[in-house]
This record gives C-alpha cells, sequence and structure tokens, in this order.
C-alpha cells in the first residue's frame, strides 16, 4: 500500500550492468518506498531478471553505471550475502536442488545466519522445528518437505512455496519475487499469494517480476512498470496491467519512442 | 587385478625383506592352509611390485611406497577397550578387533548365538573347517596379483563369519582393523560366508591409532576380504577406510554373488597418503549389487578405486555411483569395469562417476568401462568432474550464507549422498561428521 511519507527502501539511480560484455540494462530509474508493492513487467529478454539478480548481487553481472541506494546506502559495496542479511531477498525464478541437505538444516542454518547477523536470537533445532512448522501452515506446506533435500524432487509449486517459505523466516525489508508465478497451477498460485500477501507490511516492500497479469488478480500492486530494452518505459497503477494483458507492450513501446522523439524536437 | 610380468626386481627390494620374516609364522594344523601360504610364497618369487608401466597402475605410482622398508608385525601392541572406545559404533552387538593384523580378543566382543559364526580363525576352524577351506584364498586371485599373493602368504588371523542358512542379522557386525606401529606391513584378512538366505550387515572399519605426537613414519595395510554370498543371500558392507595420512592402504576385495542374492556396498577412503581398493563382484543369475565409493582427499594424498562387475549370468542388476572430492593437490583415481559376458542377457547396469574439485591443482583421472559381449542388455555409463556450481553457490549467498560455507555446505552435500546410503544410524552420522570437518578445513 502507498503510505505517506514512508521511508525510501530502494533508489536505483542509472542502472546499468552487462553480462559477458553485453548490455542489459541501459539506464534504469526505479524507487521503491516502504509498504508498496511493485510489478515489473515486459516481454522476454527486457531486463527483468537481470535487474534482480544485479540487486541480489549475482557475480556473472557486472554493473558498468549508476547507482543503487538501499536504504540510504551503497548497494554495490555489499557482498550477495550481506546484502540478504540487510534484508535484500531475491525468490528465485528456477530455484536451486541441494541434494544431500536437508531442507530442515539449510533453512535453519540460513535462519540463524541471519538472526545473529541482525542481533537476534538463534534457535535450536527443537526450538527452529515449532518455529518452521508454524510458518509452513502459511503456505500449506506438509512437514514432510523439512525432511527431504533442499528442492531436491519438489514440483514446480513446491520449490517456489518454499522461497516464499525461506522470505517469511528471512523477514526481508525488500523482496523481489522473479516470477514467482511462473509454472503454478492455479491453487498453488492462490496459497503462494496468500503466503506473499500475509508477509507483506507497512514496514517492507515487495517487487514482483513476471510476465502475467493473472499475479496481479492475488497480489494487487501499487506501481506497475514496464520495461523495455533495459529500462523502465512506462509506470502505471495496477490498471496498467490489464491494459498490457490486452494491448500487449508494442504500444507502449510506440508511445516512449514517440515520447523521446518529441523532447528531441 | 594386476598382471605383473617383469622378471627383473631390486635386489633387497621390498619384498625381500617382507619375505624373510615369512618363515617364523607358527606352522597351521591345517596342512591346506600350510600350503596355502606355501603357493603364495612360490608365486612372490615371480611377481614384482607395479609400477605405471602396467595398466592397471597408470595412474598410481607406488615408488614412495617402495622407497620404505617395512617388517612383517612382530608383537602386537597391547591396547585396553578405553583406548579404542571412540571407534564403538552403538548398533553393532559383535565385534572383531585386529591390531596390526593380529586378533585382539580382550577388545573384542565376538558371538556364536544361534549359529552365526563371528570369530577369529582358529576358533572356528574346528568347527567349521569345510566352510572355510571351500572359499579362503579361493575367491581373491592372488596368481597375479602381488598385494593379495603378499596377504595370503602371511596368512594367519582371519576375521571369519558364517551366517547360517535363513538367518537374518539384523544388528551389524563391525571389524575393526587398528593400525598402531610404524614401519609394519599388517595383513588383515576377512571371510564372510552369507548361506542361502541369510542376511547380514559388515562394517569394515580400517584405522590408525596415534601414538603421542602422531604418526611420523609410515605403515602398510594390505588387506584382503572375501565374501560369498550363496544363493538369495543379502550382504551390506560397509567399508570406512580412514587410517592416519601417512599410511599406505592397498586392499582387495572379492565378492562372489550367487543367484537372486543382494550385495550392497559403501565404500568411503578418507585417509592414507596413498590407498588403492580393488573391488571385484561376480553375479551369477538374477543377482543384483549396488557399489558405491567416495573418496575425500586433500594435500597430496592419492585415492584409487579400481572396480569390476562382472554379469556372468542373466537377469543381473548393477547400480554403481562412485564420487571424490579432491581438494589440495590431491589426486584421485576411479577406474570402473562392468562385464557383461556372452549370454548374461537381460543385464541392467548403471554405472556414474562423479567427481568435484576444489582446486587448481586437485586432479583426477576417471575411467568408466563397458564390455559387453551380449546383445539384450540395458547399460548406461558415465563420468562428470566439476567445481561447485557457482549458481549453487549464488543461492545460498542470497539466503545470508558466506561464501566459504556456501562452498562447504555443497561440498559437504556432494559427499553426503553417498553416506547416507549406510545403514548404520550412527556410523552415518560419524561421517557426516568427519566429512563437514574435512570439507570446511579442506577447501
Amino acid at each position: 500500500m502507498i503510505v505517506q511519507d514512508s521511508k525510501t527502501i530502494l533508489e536505483v539511480r542509472g542502472l546499468c550492468a552487462s553480462v559477458n560484455g553485453i548490455e542489459i540494462l541501459k539506464g534504469l530509474d526505479f524507487t521503491v518506498k516502504s509498504g508498496e508493492v511493485h510489478a515489473i513487467m515486459g516481454p522476454n529478454g527486457s531486463g527483468k531478471s537481470t535487474f534482480a539478480k544485479v540487486l541480489a548481487g549475482h557475480a556473472a553481472y557486472e554493473v558498468t553505471g549508476g547507482s543503487v541506494l538501499f536504504e540510504g546506502n551503497n548497494l554495490f559495496e555489499l557482498a550477495p550475502e550481506e546484502r540478504a542479511r540487510a534484508g535484500v531477498f531475491l525468490a528465485f525464478q528456477y530455484p536451486i536442488e541441494i541434494p544431500g541437505v536437508a531442507n530442515s538444516q539449510f533453512l535453519r542454518l540460513t535462519y540463524n545466519t541471519v538472526q545473529a547477523q541482525r542481533g537476534m536470537e538463534e534457535l535450536d533445532p527443537l526450538e527452529f522445528d515449532d518455529f518452521v512448522r508454524e510458518q509452513m501452515k502459511l503456505l500449506e506446506m506438509s512437514p514432510d518437505f523439512l525432511d527431504r533435500s533442499v528442492n531436491e524432487g519438489f514440483s514446480g509449486g513446491e520449490k517456489k512455496r518454499n522461497e516464499i517459505l525461506q522470505m517469511a523466516l528471512l523477514d526481508p525489508r525488500l523482496a523481489i519475487l522473479d516470477e514467482t508465478d511462473s509454472g503454478l497451477d492455479i491453487d498453488a498460485l492462490r496459497i503462494v499469494s496468500q503466503g506473499v500477501n500475509q508477509l507483506a507490511t507497512q514496514d517492507n516492500a515487495i517487487v514482483l517480476v513476471t510476465h502475467y497479469q493473472r499475479l496481479l488478480n492475488y497480489i494487487v500492486p501499487d506501481f506497475v512498470h514496464v520495461m523495455e530494452a533495459g529500462r523502465i518505459i512506462k509506470t502505471g497503477g495496477k490498471e496498467l496491467a490489464l491494459e498490457l494483458e490486452t494491448r500487449g507492450y508494442d504500444w507502449v513501446a510506440a508511445e516512449y519512442q514517440s515520447a523521446s522523439e518529441n523532447r528531441l524536437v | 587385478m594386476s598382471t605383473v610380468t617383469a622378471i627383473q626386481r631390486p635386489a633387497e627390494g621390498i619384498l625381500e625383506t617382507l619375505l624373510a620374516g615369512q618363515p617364523q609364522l607358527p606352522v597351521s594344523p591345517l596342512a591346506w592352509i600350510n600350503a596355502l601360504r606355501l603357493e603364495a610364497v612360490n608365486r612372490l618369487d615371480l611377481l614384482t611390485l607395479p609400477t605405471k608401466r602396467n595398466e592397471e597402475w597408470r595412474f598410481t605410482d607406488i615408488a614412495p611406497l617402495t622407497r620404505l622398508s617395512f617388517q612383517p608385525v612382530r608383537c602386537a601392541t597391547y591396547l585396553e577397550p578405553a583406548d579404542i572406545a571412540h571407534f564403538d559404533i552403538e548398533e553393532a552387538s559383535t565385534r572383531l578387533v585386529f591390531v596390526d593384523g593380529c586378533y585382539a580378543p580382550q577388545l573384542s566382543v565376538a558371538a556364536a548365538d544361534s549359529g552365526v559364526v563371528v570369530a577369529n580363525l582358529p576358533t572356528v576352524l574346528a568347527t567349521h573347517a569345510i566352510a572355510i577351506e571351500a572359499h579362503l584364498g579361493r575367491h581373491a586371485a592372488f596368481h597375479e596379483n602381488v598385494f593379495a599373493a603378499l596377504n595370503t602368504a602371511f596368512l594367519h588371523d582371519v576375521a571369519v563369519i558364517v551366517v547360517p542358512r535363513n538367518k537374518v542379522l539384523v544388528a551389524p557386525v563391525h571389524l575393526l582393523f587398528i593400525a598402531t606401529q610404524q614401519q609394519v606391513v599388517s595383513t588383515p584378512r576377512c571371510l564372510v560366508v552369507a548361506e542361502s538366505g541369510s542376511s547380514v550387515t559388515l562394517i569394515e572399519d580400517y584405522v590408525t591409532l596415534c601414538q603421542a605426537g602422531g604418526q611420523e613414519e609410515a605403515h602398510l595395510t594390505n588387506a584382503v576380504t572375501e565374501i560369498v554370498l550363496e544363493n538369495n543371500a543379502c550382504v551390506n558392507h560397509i567399508r570406512i577406510q580412514r587410517e592416519d595420512v601417512n599410511a599406505f592402504h592397498i586392499a582387495n576385495c572379492a565378492v562372489s554373488v550367487g543367484r537372486s542374492s543382494n550385495y550392497q556396498s559403501v565404500s568411503v577412503a578418507l585417509g592414507a597418503q596413498i590407498s588403492r581398493y580393488n573391488l571385484d563382484v561376480l553375479l551369477a543369475e538374477g543377482a543384483e549389487c549396488a557399489v558405491d565409493g567416495l573418496a575425500l582427499i586433500a594435500s597430496n594424498q592419492l585415492a584409487d578405486t579400481h572396480t569390476c562387475i562382472d554379469h556372468t549370468e542373466p537377469h543381473g542388476v548393477s547400480r554403481q555411483l562412485h564420487k571424490c572430492i579432491v581438494g589440495g593437490s590431491a589426486h584421485a583415481v576411479f577406474n570402473g569395469k562392468v562385464m557383461v559376458r556372452q549370454g548374461a542377457q537381460r543385464t541392467d547396469s548403471v554405472q556414474s562417476s562423479r567427481n568435484l574439485l576444489l582446486t587448481r591443482k586437485a586432479h583426477v583421472d576417471t575411467n568408466p568401462q563397458l564390455e559387453i559381449f551380449a546383445d539384450d542388455v540395458k547399460c548406461a555409463h558415465g563420468a562428470t568432474i566439476g567445481q561447485l556450481d557457482s549458481e549453487e553457490v549464488f543461492y545460498l549467498q542470497s539466503r545470508g550464507l558466506s561464501d566459504s560455507v556456501a562452498r562447504n555446505l555443497l561440498t559437504y552435500a556432494f559427499g553426503a549422498e553417498i553416506i547416507d546410503r549406510i545403514p548404520v544410524a550412527s556410523l552415518k552420522h560419524q561421517l557426516e561428521q568427519m566429512v563437514l570437518e574435512q570439507t570446511s578445513s579442506k577447501s
């Protein structure tokens, strides 16, 4: 929700980034304040996922220009794990499977690592078990998932639920959900969305990266942005998503094109 | 199996020094045992230690071993049960302990309940001479294998397990081989006979007990194990080699899997500066085996595993997953042969070698081999060598774990897939801890 006089969580100015020498982000501007839900939409290859990974600190993406302030601090001075501890969370489009590591072990390790860094109490295995089972109810996850290897043999929906479970445990200030809706059936979409909605507060913010308007029926955004060729070219309210659903993206690009030509004239 | 044809042998080599001590072995009351030893001694006259020119040893240079001199064990070190308490495996109700290859009755908990035999050779010769004569030295061929011949020449104490027909032994049997002396060769030996319809879990465990100040000189363990599964039997065989990093460890294991029997093996190599494990599994009709292995080594260790799974008859099933985690400037070798003989139709075999290199100097040679002489079979094999996946590391970092914790966790997980297959909870836990410690220090 849009809250008057709320703090700025993320401020991106003129961000440029490349991967393998190819420039993907070309001067991106983006501001997020606490309490807000943003949706970033756009065609394939427009740079949405790159933006998400740059924010999380993936080493394959080289930042070549611009700045990103996270709660007023330079985000690029922080290693990926430091960003996570500071409150940046990325729900992966394709969560990684880790055979051989029990989900419960992994979840407790990450939870306690982040808690310790924030000067908060760590939980022993028994305490954590109670805590995590409570959180799992939110996502209608069976406790069986605790004993299985991290994401191994999980269905697409189960992996995404496991991502949102991690979001619940790590309690981020900024959660970026990278195509969390893709590959979900209608029930899984409802459950995952309900989980996200319950986790949204006045003190945090959520950025949804998505192709489809469908998700936005469940998680209603305050702002919808259209990304094209490494920039945000249009920003609107939730009704923009519906318009994109019926009209596609081409008209937005054309509008942007003529607007910038007019500026030149 | 090594094939050694060279005739020249350096004067006063390691074999001569050792063989000079062989006549001091007490004569066995059984003529066939003396004959077996003599046959092995005679074979040793024709065999030499392998070099890298030998196909079966081309990646493993045992020159560091041949430069040292070793003596046979002359007197066993006396240990108290408290000295070895930390090697205890709680699930095991029976345990045989051998110190430098010599049976230590004061440390052992032998059993002979309901006909199951878990005892040292001399104890059981009187009651089970026929079964033992039929198998001891008959499966682990020593005619072309210098190390097996050397072990057989020094045949004295033997861990013998005989599980009678239809007996299901629930608690595992722990065979603990402790090396305590430096510059000696110990020759551990095991014989396992699982009669028709029987079932047993066996833990073969090789450790070094450091004297105060640690082990500075090397010892050589030269082990031979023979396992026989009669029809419809089931053997779970867990082998742990966790000797001192100065040790040399050579082992030969031959398994004969009878009709419709099931052999499951997990071998873990953590210790020794040079270790070599040869495992030969012979499968009869409808027999199944799972042969899994993990080598976790660092600094300048070398761990070599050679396996041969031989499908001799139809409808056999074999599964093999061998993993190596190599740090430092260590070197791992895997040579896995799957043989499908003519007539072994409907064989189903999957073999996989997966290797993780943690440093630039780490080295692995892997060679999965498939030889098929039947025309109606389903066989697959493959090998991968790689480093930790950067996407996996990033995933863990994005959850707040540091780069080094993330790498250790992934390395641990790579090995844990094998450790998880050990059906003994306390041993599994113990090994998980060891792997966790090693991966934290070695990467």
